[in-house]
């Protein structure tokens, strides 16, 4: 073995004096260089949740659907008929900032792989974008690079990226937020699971071949990686998705027969988290023979090959006598296999290189005696109210304008047609509505699917915020007529070192929890990526929901489009007039104070519930769930969407004009019907609040029967903003 | 109606065919392997949409080379029709088999939209099932669409009817804003010679579903097995 490595250097690579010290009590010795790579790959934040776990733990993850929650590749729910989806969401922050095409491309391929190890066929991607201000220098270029990283990879491989959400804000200048969901279907009784067993089976490589990139992000001294700085790669893996697509098609087809014990992608820390994640669960040990690894260069040391974030690679246990076959399955494939170690009841981690050991670590204590953090937080000062009459009045119809054509509520069709959102055949809603929906084939059954959060009330009220992006998820998928199951979460915040950035993790969690019990939304899975943060600058607390309902009949659901002329137009759920934090204050007023909407879950759970059941129950021809920019412009959305006007004749009662057209309070929908009079009925008997504002009418948007503004104009509008800006590049 | 889908390594729009073939026979296509060099009697070969061989040199390029396309030239000159959707136009087009190539779209970026499409000929065994001059609605999905021919093989695509569709506006009209690909002449899709081979751009199989927002691709499969059987 090389020789003992220092404090010095296990500070070069992230570890506190405390976790060395620790490191070397576990192997009784210092460990060397390549033990000290594993020690901080695995103590990583990114693989130990070592200052988030304590409040994830507070998390509900369980319900009578769940078959898998957090802590497998990714969660899955039973939707019925033997039918299994199993989805997640994760980060690829940090390297979609240095380099966006591929940054943001392998987080879609390595989201895709967590689904697909699982047993799953991908059927839907989704993601949550966050940029800086439009008018920072470097804001196109990133987020042209990353539309495109996003589509090159998604596109190739043929998974549809049905829906997601893109927001702008200055805080984002200097740490972007690209966060990727999928989605897949499997067999509830064929699901594969990453727990190795059975010592003596063998531990087989598939997939690409390893290199030197993505070799630990984190900070490293040259000397210490074999001292020629020109042999230095960036950080940041390349993804290859026709590669991904091989490997899909592959680990599928020998998944269809008998021959694996457990398989585990190769993502973050590559081969180190892999190999130990797989022996960790079986309670067993692994030795590994890295000259047998598949390398694309020659010369890889045993801590390159250890920590190479190269993508397009799975390790996987086979059964006695299953070699055979997933070496034909593999080689039809073009794919490269290697047998490259077996599973041990050692209970260690034992790497060989050229004959010699390179590293030997007890498991169980390296995986369960990872550091845990109760790091110190503080909760902010709450916002003050604003009293909506405190603010000017001014002209709703100019005001919608200006908000249509703001850059967080311009069409993202831009963004959304860059993506192939049909392959696969099966996609009911495309993206630009509440929630995609996606045909299960061939029971007739759908998933809706979005991904959700408002930042903006994250960082004036964290737990409000958290509850708040639960909430409109599942309003979201309420909205389509799905009933909402579960979600994954990915929660990006600045340095957690900082109480006061712990203290808007620990809020928004505690938000989060409390909306997944009151709407029985359990987290299946997710993903925390925290040091998003710059000079001091920390981004938005950012807690993206990604939501998953299901839909006994995909032709019962709804979109948002106006369908009828004469239809009613009622509001669902009670309107205050909100404008703490909204967009309305922020983009007309120019300011970002503020609390944040309250979240009532008892009415978000009514409301939602009655919703839905109008929808089942054939009452509803179009639906739209109420949030940024309120009323008017959900009504506006609607009309964009059919193509069709509506004349309002509602009273605004005590509220000022501005606080009823656009304040942002919660729990609330605008529904198209043809039946009104029962539709009311059914919610006075529900004890839902619910009112006729308006008619579909014409091609205009007519307010009091005073001013009026072309559907068609409010389209040009609401199309130019993000068409203009990605011009320019 | 027997018809086959080639898959090549790469490939993934050969379900979504099948389930537009399946739905207008009622039988199941046959998948073929992009690496045999042999395959069974065939009424109908078709090439999906995809990236096969990862498109890396160029669209089809590595795909035109593939064990399976010598068989599909011989096939293709002996009449057997052949059918080609997006990355199989373009892997056609590199194989030779239909004439000019598919550039990148004049955005320099990916199109995934519906589209209208003027059907140019309607007395094809494709075509059968649309009137000639018919406007209809399918998606595109595609980085490289745009059509490019020397002048000489555009006049002879058009003065032999050989042009299948253009794109167009919602009133069959053809203009800069309705060719959003910038392919020569608006074409979407061309013939061979003796008709037998398509390739297009569209994908007609993701319009074959009241549910998925199109039916227009309906009449393309309908007219097609209906001609061959």
């Amino acid at each position: 073995m090389t020789g003992a490595a220092t404090e010095t250097l296990a500070a070069e690579h992230g570890l506190t004096k405390e976790e060395f010290a620790r490191a070397s009590a576990i192997l009784d010795r210092a460990p060397n260089l390549v033990e000290l790579g594993i020690f901080s790959a695995m103590w990583s934040e990114h693989c130990s949740y070592k200052s988030s776990k304590t409040w994830l733990k507070t998390l509900p993850t369980t319900g009578p659907r769940i078959i898998c929650g957090p802590g497998e590749n990714a969660g899955i729910v039973d939707i019925g008929d033997g039918e299994a989806v199993v989805f997640k969401i994760e980060s690829h922050n940090h390297p979609s900032f240095i380099e966006p095409y591929q940054g943001a491309a392998t987080g879609v391929g390595g989201i895709l792989r967590d689904v697909f190890t699982m047993g799953a066929r991908p059927v839907a991607l989704l993601d949550s974008l966050r940029f800086g201000s439009p008018d920072h220098p470097k804001t196109r270029h990133l987020l042209s690079g990353v539309v495109a990283g996003i589509g090159g990879y998604g596109n190739c491989i043929g998974v549809p990226t049905v829906g997601g959400e893109c927001g702008f804000d200055p805080a984002y200048n200097g740490n972007i937020l690209v966060n990727a969901m999928c989605v897949g279907l499997a067999r509830a009784d064929r699901i594969f699971y990453s727990r190795a067993s059975g010592p003596g089976n063998a531990v087989v490589y598939v997939g690409a071949k390893t290199g030197r990139d993505g070799i630990h992000g984190a900070t490293m001294a040259s000397a210490e990686f074999g001292g020629d700085a020109g042999e230095k790669r960036p950080t940041v893996q390349v993804g290859d998705p026709f590669t991904e697509k091989l490997l899909l098609e592959a680990c599928l087809e020998l998944m269809a027969g008998e021959a694996i014990v457990a398989i585990q992608d190769m993502g973050a820390a590559g081969l180190t988290s892999s190999s130990v994640e797989m022996a960790g669960k079986g309670g067993l040990g692994i030795e590994l023979d890295l000259d047998r690894v598949p390398v694309r260069e020659a010369g890889m040391t045993a801590y390159e090959i250890m920590l190479s974030e190269s993508q397009e690679r799975m390790l996987m246990i086979l059964k006695p006598g299953g070699e055979d076959e997933a070496r034909r399955v593999f080689e039809k494939w073009q794919l490269d296999f290697a047998v490259i170690g077996r599973v041990t009841d050692s209970g260690r981690l034992v790497l060989k290189k050229d004959g010699a050991v390179a590293a030997e670590i007890p498991i169980a204590p390296l995986v369960g005696e990872a550091p845990l953090y109760e790091r110190p937080y503080e909760a902010r000062a709450p916002a003050a109210e604003i009293d909506p009459s405190s603010l000017p009045e001014r002209d709703p119809v100019a005001c919608l304008s200006r908000l249509l054509g703001s850059p967080d509520l311009s069409s993202k069709r831009r963004i959304w047609e860059q993506y192939d959102h049909l392959v696969q055949g099966n996609t009911v809603q495309r993206p630009g509505g509440d929630a995609a929906v996606i045909r299960v084939a061939p029971s007739g059954k759908a998933l809706a699917l979005a991904t959700d959060c408002t930042p903006r009330y994250c960082r004036a009220d964290p737990k409000r915020g958290g509850m708040q992006a639960v909430a409109e998820s599942w309003r979201n998928l309420s909205a389509v007529g799905a009933l909402p199951l579960a979600i994954t979460n990915c929660l990006n915040f600045g340095n957690p070192e900082r109480p006061r950035i712990m203290g808007e993790l620990v809020g928004a969690v505690a938000g989060m929890r409390e909306a997944c019990l009151a709407l029985q939304y359990p987290v299946v899975s997710g993903n925390v990526s925290l040091y998003n943060e710059t000079m001091g600058e920390a981004v938005l607390p950012t807690p993206v929901i990604g939501g998953v309902g299901l839909l006994a009949d995909a032709a019962r659901a709804i979109d948002l489009g106006l369908k009828r002329e004469g239809d009613a137009l009622i509001l669902v759920g009670e309107t205050k007039g909100h404008l703490g934090a909204s967009i309305y204050l922020r983009e007309i007023e120019d300011r970002r104070d503020g609390a944040p909407p309250p979240v009532d879950l008892a009415a978000e759970k009514r409301n939602g519930d009655f919703v839905r059941g109008q929808i089942l129950a054939g009452r509803v021809a179009a639906c739209h769930d109420l949030s940024d920019g309120g009323l008017l412009v959900a009504l506006a959305e609607m009309a964009m969407a059919g193509m069709r006007g509506a004349r309002l004749e509602a009273a605004t009662g005590d509220l000022p004009a501005h606080a009823f057209w656009f304040g942002e309070d919660q729990a609330r929908y605008l529904v198209e019907t043809a039946e009104p009079e029962s539709l009311l009925a059914a919610a006075h008997a529900a004890q839902v609040p619910a009112r006729r504002i308006g008619t579909v009418e014409g091609a205009a948007l007519t307010l009091f029967g005073r001013n009026a503004i072309s559907v068609s104009a409010l389209k040009a509008t609401n199309e130019a903003w993000l068409a203009h800006y990605m011009a320019q590049g | 109606m027997k018809a086959g889908i080639v898959v090549f390594p790469g490939s993934n729009r050969e379900r979504d065919l099948a389930a537009a073939f399946q739905r207008a026979t009622g039988q199941k296509p046959i998948f073929l392997w992009h690496g045999d060099s042999e395959i069974p009697d065939l009424d109908l070969i078709a090439l999906p949409g995809g990236f096969a061989y990862g498109d890396y040199l160029r669209c089809g390029a590595m795909a035109a080379h593939s064990p399976v396309m010598r068989e599909i030239r011989v096939r293709a000159a002996a009449g057997v029709p052949i059918l080609g959707v997006c990355n199989g136009f373009q892997v056609l087009t590199e194989a030779g088999i239909l004439p000019g190539a598919l550039l990148p779209n004049r955005s320099l970026a990916f199109h995934c939209h519906d589209v209208r499409l003027r059907v140019e000929n309607s007395q094809t065994i494709f075509t059968c099932g649309y009137e000639a001059g018919g406007v209809i609605r399918v998606p595109v999905a595609h980085h490289d669409g745009n059509y490019t021919a020397d002048a000489e093989t555009l006049d002879r695509l058009e003065d032999k009817g050989l042009v299948a569709f253009r794109y167009c506006d919602e009133a069959g009209g053809l203009s800069e804003d309705a060719n959003f690909n910038g392919s020569a002449r608006s074409i979407a899709g061309i013939f061979n010679d003796s008709r037998n081979v398509l390739g297009l751009m569209p994908h007609p199989e993701n319009a074959t579903d009241p549910l998925l927002g199109g039916t227009d691709g309906c009449a393309f499969f309908e007219g097609l097995v209906g001609a061959l059987q």
